[in-house]
């Protein structure tokens, strides 16, 4: 019974909508997969933050205490705790099963644009249009950051960790990259105001988006420009972008109510895909599985690629 | 269902256990929180645990006497079918339940009453009834009471009887003798706590004295002693509370081997049967007596040491505490020459002294006289001055103090120009701490006669003026001792003087200056018409009126800022360097060319700033990472100090890295000598040096960085430079020497002349830099076309460091300029034109002169394109009036470096111009040339 390899497959790109969430807490800031994708958080303008099934469309918590909108949202490791961020100044850590704030920093200035917890999710690291990248400690009972990033000249709109590199982009237009192991700032200039930073996940590229309706592929090393990907619109929004779950495509909201998928390497507009008829504010993207959510006004779309069929059947 | 993703699969990681999937709909359960973890009882209500040994019971509704209605009484219900029953509470009624059940107050559980209990005991009971028979009209009726004896006694007790057990034996086979008790041995000495005092050892002798042979006993009824060890901390033969004690009343300890007498032996199976009454309460030693137990015995047990023997010896009679009422002949064994008069008891090891201490003898104090005051008074101290050396002698008389000779005694009174004085020195003119010592011999006589006349008036005048000149040491009018005099001037006028000379504006004028001084003088002293004396009389009536105003200008002008401003400000408490500021080391460069480079999409080295940056200890140690910087304190990017005035600091001029002070120290221009060094160093001279070091320094590592690999060029540059710069500034140097000289040495410092023209001032060297440029142009327009007008140019720039011209940072900027010059026309060929520079177009004249040169340049200085584009950017921040300032001081040193014929300004304009055409896409085009990779 040797069967011959089964021959790897293309990769799919999600274009089926699987299911629409209507979140009613106003318009969703942000989506965001927890770790292993299995559950989703929305941010909420109606200062909530949600915990759903995106699959089976199920609430699953609220999580209430901002005190204003919620901006960004990110789940620890564990799948126990969750850090977010919003218009209240203030970044919060939750416990998931409990629902209950266990921590709230405060201390930025501006709005808290972005938040994201380090690896192991001691550090909740929060971005903020005061200009600032803060560093809060969740293992001791500090009020004030372990540290301050202020280099950057202009609000944070985009904070990501990887093990040992906290990659920002900045209104300023640059990407400032902090290596805590090379104790090394990279600061690259790209000019127009960048909405949204990410690595690659394997580790070598970032990807970022700027108000020029302009997607860059940088070297994490050298800055050099690996590919741009340009065709959708995004000169007002802090728009999110992000790459495919193998790195294959660059995908990006779209002020036209679009996402767009272009190849990595040929740079060439694979797909775009109509989400509806506003602005997609906000996306993510399984962590292993071509799965897309997308955020337009008040819902979230779930997306699969077209082979996809419910597990159970009850969807 | 996706096809399963092996590798990325691989590549996650997971950690713990997942969350249990949920069902739909399904609640999350929550845990008990550790509050509602209580402990009730079968009605739901709370246990309380009142007294955590007693076992102590909660009363009634949540500690209180009501109940959860509250005090609702009961409603009064009757009709004709349902009469109200009276109801008679019972004590039952206000009871709980736990206080009925089998542990309670009042337990409910069957028990055998007394009616049943065995009659054998109950003597008062028996004798009742034996009267009660006897009156009763049957007698003997209560025989049958007699002869039915209920059963009271547990099967344990029956068949011990059936063994032929009695009660008050022991339990075991009989035995021949009584096994003879261990005595205790007198010689033992017991420690820690003693055991209770028994009484039973004469019993046991009484027992062991009828000893028959053929008959048996049954074993006494004793606890056997107990060999458990001991594996509590409690104390020796502490025993706890006995909850037997407490429950049932039995106060007799099992083990009790001594205690009691024979009818209250204790036996194993004890009294249970005997009612003696239940008494409740709680005894053991853990808790004391109560209040309503007599027995008072051995509580605690307390160990005095006088119960042991301290010394080896026959036994003393007494325990030696008998003192003087001892026994005669115990008394007499003692020592017999023991003291009678002590009559205490001797310490062992002591022995009573065989003399007695003489007495001391007491003095009575002395008696106070009538009149005396108990307040003390200092003696005054009088410095030791040729005046009152005879007061001193008087005093120190009085003192009882010996007499000294004022000329030895006071070697450490004596200054220095006292001692050389007394050694016959001539005083030494450079030593003099006196304005007023510098003054001519004819100001002095001035001044003295000026004195004479104010004392005159003075005189005249009401003594509460002149309290500060301290009459005692008034000079005589007719002294013609200059120095007293002099001496007495600087002491009466000694703020005024030494603000005079720390304030000094019409320092040019040094005739002016020394009017003005005197004026302040007289000012101090309070002479209305100190102004008039003190101008010059052979000033015409114009000139004294205008002087008179600028005196009175200038003193308002400098008490008011003095006196009024000093009182808000205090003194800094640690020295701040304030021309320094702190600020990031590095710096993200100038964007400019990083923007023509994304617009390129030249991304890479040239969009790139790389800092050192060093995480926070502890972010370090959450993210796992080794500290990169272990040994360094700070967190962030370095800072380093730089100049707070520098112009560095507005322009954004390339910050690279600040060069070592070694490196900065090698590059240093020689500075020039003579005068210069001579010269008083004021901030603004200092600053300049580091500036002129700055700038250099800064290019020369910005070449370094920009070069990189090409890095054998640099120092040909440095030397080009260096060569260039010495020869300028040693020019410069010669040239100004002269001139300057005589001006150095009455040079004030600039702060004062801030103090005055400070508005003036402030305005200017905030204003922007083109005004300054353009000032600076106009002065220097005369001179550009020749050699000489351009020295005297840098001697106005000198001097107006030195006379406080308006924009003291000026020459900085301008030497900056020259050096950036020198840099660029050296080394780098002509300049790549501002492209954004709409006045350069203007200027346009010649651009074909210099052209073949600059093609030469092009093909030598290729690899410097990036240097100089970097340059340019750089300058192009500058205004426009650098270019033409910059055109200027080109000329100059052109002339300066030995190019021999005299070059025009329009040739070096056209230079200058000619790069100036160039165009952003020939900007574009050189930078592709470049040697960058690209993806």
């Amino acid at each position: 019974m040797a069967f011959p390899e089964p021959k790897p497959r293309g990769p799919e790109l999600p274009q089926k909508r699987l299911k629409t969430l209507d979140c009613r807490q106003g318009a969703v800031r942000a989506v965001r997969f927890n770790v292993d994708g299995n559950y989703c958080l929305t941010c909420g303008s109606d200062k909530t933050l949600k915990l759903w099934n995106p699959l089976r469309g199920t609430l699953l918590r609220t999580y209430s205490g901002h005190g204003y909108e919620v901006l960004d949202a990110a789940g620890s490791f564990d799948n126990s705790n969750l850090c977010s961020g919003g218009g209240d100044k203030a970044v919060v850590l939750w416990d998931v099963a409990s629902g209950q704030v266990v921590r709230k920093f405060r201390g930025h200035a501006g709005k808290v644009n972005t938040v994201q917890f380090n690896e192991e999710a001691t550090v909740i690291l929060s971005g903020s249009i005061d200009s600032t990248i803060r560093c809060w400690d969740c293992r001791s009972r500090r009020p004030e950051p372990v540290q301050k990033l202020d280099e950057a000249r202009d609000g944070v709109s985009s904070v990501k960790v990887s093990d040992h590199e906290v990659l920002a982009g900045s209104v300023d237009g640059r990407v400032r990259r902090y290596d805590l192991r090379m104790g090394q700032l990279f600061s690259d200039y790209v000019g127009s105001p960048i909405t949204c930073t990410c690595f690659s996940r394997d580790g070598q590229c970032t990807l970022v988006s700027s108000l020029d309706s302009t997607l860059r592929l940088l070297d994490k090393d050298t800055g050099e420009l690996l590919g741009e990907y340009t065709g959708h619109k995004n000169q007002k929004y802090k728009l999110d972008c992000c790459l495919s779950e193998r790195d294959t495509h660059v995908v990006s909201c779209s002020e036209d109510g679009k996402v767009f998928f272009w190849d990595l390497v040929e740079g060439a507009l694979a797909l775009a895909l109509p989400v509806g008829p506003g602005v997609v504010q906000s996306l993510a993207y399984h962590p292993t599985e071509p799965c897309l959510l997308t955020a337009m006004g008040g819902s979230v779309q779930c997306w699969r690629e077209e082979a996809y069929e419910a597990e159970s059947g009850t969807g | 269902m996706a096809a399963p993703d092996s590798d990325s699969d691989e590549d996650l990681v997971s950690y713990g256990t997942g969350l249990e999937l949920l069902e739909e709909g399904e609640r999350p359960k929550k845990p008990i929180p550790l509050q509602d973890q209580t402990v009730r009882d079968e009605k739901g209500r709370y246990k309380r645990f009142h007294g955590a040994f007693s076992g102590g019971f909660s009363a009634g509704y949540f500690n209180t006497v009501g109940s959860k209605e509250g005090w609702a009484p009961s409603s009064f219900m009757s009709s004709r079918q349902n009469r109200a029953d009276k109801s008679v509470f019972g004590p039952e009624d206000f009871m709980d339940e736990e206080d009925l059940s089998e542990f309670g107050i009042a337990p409910k559980a069957i028990v055998t009453t007394d009616d049943f209990a065995s009659k054998t005991r109950d003597r008062i009971r028996e004798k009742a009834r034996q009267l009660a028979a006897a009156t009763a009209p049957i007698p003997g009726a209560t025989l049958l009471d007699d002869l039915i004896t209920p059963a009271k006694l547990s099967v344990g007790f029956e068949l011990l009887r059936k063994m032929g057990w009695k009660e008050g034996q022991g339990i075991g086979p009989r035995v021949k003798r009584k096994p003879r008790r261990q005595k205790l041995d007198p010689g033992i000495k017991i420690y820690g706590c003693a055991l209770p005092p028994g009484g039973s050892e004469g019993s046991e002798d009484e027992d062991d004295d009828y000893l028959p042979e053929n008959v048996t006993f049954a074993p006494k009824d004793v606890m056997p002693v107990d060999f458990t060890p001991k594996d509590n901390v409690h104390g020796l033969a502490y025993k706890g509370l006995d909850p037997h004690q407490a429950l049932f009343g039995i106060s007799e300890e099992p083990f009790n081997l001594f205690s009691g007498g024979p009818e209250r032996t204790s036996s194993l199976l004890g009294d249970i049967g005997v009612n003696k009454g239940r008494k409740l309460g709680i005894t053991g030693q853990a808790f004391g007596v109560g209040a309503l137990e007599e027995e008072d015995d051995d509580i605690y047990a307390t160990e005095t040491l006088s119960k042991y023997d301290t010394v080896l010896k026959d036994e003393e009679p007494g325990d030696g505490l008998y003192g003087w009422t001892a026994p005669r002949q115990y008394q007499s064994q003692k020592d017999s020459e023991k003291d009678l008069r002590y009559i205490g008891k001797i310490l062992d090891g002591f022995s009573l002294a065989s003399k007695s201490l003489s007495s001391k003898k007491i003095y009575p104090p002395p008696e106070l006289p009538r009149d005396y005051r108990p307040v003390h008074y200092f003696r005054p101290v009088v410095a030791a001055t040729s005046e009152n050396s005879h007061l001193l002698q008087v005093l120190s008389e009085s003192a009882g103090k010996p007499v000294h000779d004022p000329g030895t005694h006071s070697r450490h009174l004596l200054n220095a120009s006292k001692r050389g004085e007394l050694l016959g020195e001539t005083p030494i003119q450079g030593s003099a701490t006196s304005v007023l010592e510098f003054l001519s011999q004819k100001d002095k006589e001035r001044i003295k006669e000026m004195k004479q006349a104010t004392d005159l008036k003075a005189a005249q005048l009401k003594a509460r003026r002149l309290a500060q000149n301290a009459s005692s040491s008034r000079p005589q009018p007719s002294s013609p001792d200059v120095g007293h005099s002099s001496w007495h001037m600087a002491l009466s006028g000694g703020t005024a003087t030494t603000r005079a000379s720390n304030f000094k504006p019409f320092a040019q004028d040094p005739e002016k200056q020394k009017r003005y001084e005197e004026y302040l003088i007289n000012m101090k002293q309070g002479q209305k018409d100190a102004l008039e004396r003190c101008l010059d009389p052979s000033m015409t009536e114009w000139e004294r009126g205008r002087e008179r105003d600028e005196f009175a200008q200038a003193a308002r002008l400098y008490v008011s800022s003095h006196s009024t401003l000093s009182c808000r400000f205090t003194h800094a408490k640690e020295e701040d360097d304030s021309h320094q500021v702190e600020v990031p080391r590095d710096q993200e460069n100038d964007v400019n060319d990083k923007q023509s480079a994304v617009k390129m999409k030249m991304f890479g080295k040239l969009t790139r700033d790389t800092f050192e940056w060093h995480p926070d200890k502890l972010l370090c140690k959450r993210f796992n990472v080794p500290d990169p910087y272990p040994d360094s304190t700070l967190v962030g990017l370095p800072r380093v100090k730089r100049d707070k005035y520098s112009v560095f600091n507005f322009l954004t001029l390339p910050e690279t890295a600040s060069l070592p002070t070694t490196q900065a120290s090698s590059e240093k221009v020689p500075q020039p000598q003579g005068p210069e060094k001579s010269r008083k160093p004021s901030r603004w001279d200092t600053s300049k040096q580091e500036k002129k070091e700055d700038s250099i320094s800064e290019f020369l590592s910005l070449a370094r960085s920009k070069v990189g690999p090409k890095q054998e060029s640099s120092p040909l540059v440095n030397k080009e430079g260096d060569h260039v710069k010495e020869s300028l500034s040693n020019k410069l140097v010669n040239k100004g020497e002269d001139s300057q000289a005589e001006e150095e040495g009455s040079r004030p410092p600039i702060d004062l002349f801030k103090a005055i023209f400070a508005s003036s001032s402030e305005e200017k060297s905030s204003s922007s830099e083109d005004e300054q440029g353009d000032s600076e142009d106009e002065q220097e327009g005369p001179g550009e076309a020749d050699v000489k007008s351009s020295q005297e140019a840098n001697l106005v720039e000198t001097s107006a460091a030195h006379t406080g011209e308006p924009a003291p940072q000026e020459p900085v900027t301008s030497i900056l300029v020259q050096k950036l010059q020198i840099d660029e026309r050296e080394e780098f060929g002509p300049r790549l034109p501002p492209v954004f520079c709409p006045n350069a177009r203007q200027k346009l004249e010649a651009p074909q002169k210099e052209a073949p040169q600059k093609e030469k340049h092009k093909k030598n200085k290729e690899k410097h394109k990036t240097k100089k584009e970097h340059r340019r950017r750089k300058e192009k921040k500058k205004k426009h009036r650098k270019h033409k300032h910059k055109g200027k001081q080109k000329n100059k040193k052109s002339e300066k470096s030995s190019s021999s014929e005299s070059t025009d300004s329009s040739d070096s304009q056209s230079d200058e111009e000619g790069t100036a055409d160039m165009s952003p896409q020939e900007l574009l085009r050189r930078l592709k040339r470049l040697p960058l990779r690209r993806q």
